[in-house]
């Protein structure tokens, strides 16, 4: 079904390129069924603060957008060095395949980091998922967001050993763009979080 | 037949449909006696009936996946059984710790039962579908054991595909979440929060990847479409399974202690729910159009597009109907719930593992199918059964919403004995529903013993 089209006489022209899927149809289903929770999961945000707007509004107050923004900035700038490593791959670049793959993940740190001061603070001062159901949407989606960090970093860390062995080029950019695509979707599901929950008033 | 030790499988699916046959009579029994409240009391009350219907389903059910594990297991890993002695020895422990224990509910008071297994040593008992006594709870931690034991080692001395891996995962799974079982904390919030555990987590968990796997099994068999294929729909399938499965064990966490996210964890996740069986209907169809060939078992090719459809009904629609925190403030723990619990288990797991026999069962009796007199007569009882099923639980249903409208809705709400009398005409229609299914279920065994010898196919 996807055995994607690897015959070797197709030039890598731009045409060409944007009519393939890239990576595995696999991720991309795996993709669907994880944006369709958030999906639920923010329609049922939006739902919940409907029913009490000042109260969703007084306690977003309180969340640290300044911090917020910073994880913005490290996410999309570690999908911009993903979307560089695929292509080095694409270009037969080989060193900066590993290289971009290790920045992007050094990105995906630094949000770890920020979100664990972040959540430190708001734990340290007694505020719980049974605190009200503003703060329960809080941690709860920033939560899940989290351990999508957590398993997008897996797999660049599986990219990463991959590419240092030499398994991706540009016949061979399967695997990566598969993993790239999922660390993308990561990036995407925070872009809609942050200002959902941090921001829109 | 490609193994030889594949036959172990046989004598699991015999047991697995006598005990079938078990649970239909006290299916029966307890459906008459809730509308005639004394039928057969005091000799058979209306909690051990219900007792010995719900445990023989998990027993067969488990017949069913050992066999099919069995039957499966050694044509995937292209290899014998590691150990076919250890598998029968197994199953005769099983069988007879079954029966001694279907034997123990009936013949002594619970209580009696409790304190002659020594209930009192470790407090396991008491609790819905986890009745067994300790000594049987014990014989099946045993059992699995021994029975994944011999199909991992099968698996890693041959070839490993991706049907087998979910199959272990599947049942490792399983056993893995019985071990809850033993876990009994007094505090009744807790005891209901590990219970589901094992409740949950098998039927909307770890048993959809044994029913993925074997429906997989099957179709690549009897479709003759690319491994490859099938893998893919295979994955999709288990990913979709456990993205929702597993938090969606919050759908049952409202309102009996536990804290308030759980109404929208639960709601969230288990709304979800559904897709992976509809992932499995498509899958079904969509394979069997793509056949490369037309297998000459057409019986569990309808079975198998069965499982397909009855389970997206009965898991997928039914459990949504009521698994929404709002709605379910109203439906806990009605007839709903029961309306719902037929269709999925019906559809979901007595589907799949009559589709295993199905397949198997002319093999194992060297055929590669049965002659057409024999399947036309299975394919009769598929849909004796399927339809009375889907009558039982439209009764049950109806009856679901008049309880919860008269006894939890209306203005003027009536007790819970008053409200179950006025709804006996449901009750009664669901009983003579549930007299096609015996029909159904007698017609299905009569198939066995029908023409298999006048056209050797195989």
């Amino acid at each position: 079904m996807t055995t994607m089209m690897n015959s070797p006489s197709t030039p890598p022209t731009e045409a060409v390129a944007s009519r393939r899927l890239p990576g595995d149809l696999a991720i991309w289903f795996f993709i669907l069924a994880e944006m369709l929770v958030f999906a639920v999961f923010f329609a049922t945000y939006a739902f919940a603060r409907a029913k009490n707007v000042e109260m969703f509004n007084l306690y977003q107050q309180t969340l640290d957008r300044n911090l917020g923004a910073l994880n913005t900035f490290l996410l999309i700038t570690g999908s911009w060095f993903v979307v560089l490593a695929v292509q080095a791959a694409h270009h037969d670049n080989r060193p900066a395949i590993s290289r971009n793959i290790l920045l992007g993940w050094l990105c995906g740190g630094g949000f770890l980091v920020v979100k664990v001061i972040e959540y430190s603070a708001k734990f340290g001062a007694g505020i719980s998922m049974s605190t009200n159901t503003f703060y329960m949407f809080y941690i709860s989606l920033t939560f899940f967001h989290f351990m999508h960090v957590i398993l997008g970093m897996v797999i660049l860390t599986v990219l990463w050993l991959q590419s240092r062995n030499g398994a991706y080029g540009s016949h061979n950019a399967h695997g990566l763009e598969s993993g790239a695509a999922y660390w993308h979707m990561v990036d995407l599901l925070w872009i809609v979080l942050f200002p959902l929950v941090y921001v829109m008033r | 037949m490609q193994f030889k030790s594949q036959a172990v499988a046989k004598p699991y699916f015999i047991a697995a449909i006598g005990l079938f046959v078990g649970q239909i009579l006290f299916g029966l029994i307890l459906g008459l006696q809730y509308v005639l409240g004394d039928f057969l009391f005091p000799a058979i009350p209306f909690n051990v009936a219900r007792m010995v219907h719900t445990n023989l389903l998990i027993v067969w059910l488990l017949f069913g996946f050992m066999g099919g594990a069995y039957y499966m297991i050694p044509e995937e890993a292209e290899t014998e059984l590691f150990s076919p002695k250890l598998a029968l020895l197994m199953f005769w422990i099983f069988l007879v710790a079954g029966a001694l224990t279907i034997v123990g509910y009936l013949a002594v008071p619970y209580a009696t039962l409790a304190e002659l297994t020594g209930n009192n040593i470790l407090e396991t008992m008491g609790r819905e579908f986890l009745e067994q006594p300790l000594p049987t709870k014990l014989g099946i931690v045993v059992v699995a054991l021994v029975f994944l034991f011999n199909i991992t080692m099968t698996v890693l001395k041959g070839k490993k595909t991706a049907i087998s891996i979910v199959l272990l995962l599947g049942l490792w799974g399983l056993a893995v979440f019985f071990l809850f079982s033993f876990y009994n904390p007094t505090n009744v919030v807790l005891d209901k929060f590990f219970w589901w555990w094992t409740v949950h987590l098998w039927v909307e968990g770890v048993w959809e990847l044994i029913l993925g796997s074997f429906l997989a099994f099957v179709l690549i068999k009897t479709t003759g479409v690319d491994r490859e294929v099938i893998e893919k729909w295979l994955y999709v399938i288990v990913t979709l399974t456990l993205i929702s499965g597993i938090i969606g064990t919050g759908h049952h966490y409202f309102w009996i202690g536990t804290p308030e996210y759980w109404q929208w964890w639960g709601s969230i996740f288990s709304a979800l729910e559904p897709i992976p069986f509809f992932g499995m209907t498509v899958f079904a169809f969509n394979m069997v159009n793509r056949r490369r060939r037309e297998h000459p078992n057409k019986a569990a090719v309808l079975w198998a597009l069965g499982t397909g459809v009855m389970a997206f009904l009965g898991a997928g629609v039914w459990g949504f109907l009521h698994t929404l925190a709002p709605v379910n403030y109203y439906t806990h723990g009605t007839q709903i719930t029961a309306a719902h619990g037929h269709m999925a288990f019906y559809g979901a797991y007595a589907m799949v593992n009559l589709m295993m026999i199905s397949y198997a069962m002319p093999i194992l009796r060297g055929r590669a199918a049965n002659s057409n007199k024999s399947q036309v007569l299975e394919m009769w009882s598929f849909w004796l059964m399927t339809v009375a099923i889907v009558f039982i639980t439209l009764f049950l249903t109806a009856a679901g919403i008049l309880q919860v409208w008269l006894q939890r809705v209306s203005d003027a709400p009536l007790p819970f004995m008053v409200a179950q009398e006025k709804i006996a005409l449901f009750y009664w229609m669901r009983e003579w529903a549930g007299v096609v299914f015996l029909i159904g279920l007698i017609v299905y065994i009569t198939s066995f013993f029908v023409g298999g010898s006048e056209k050797e196919a195989a």
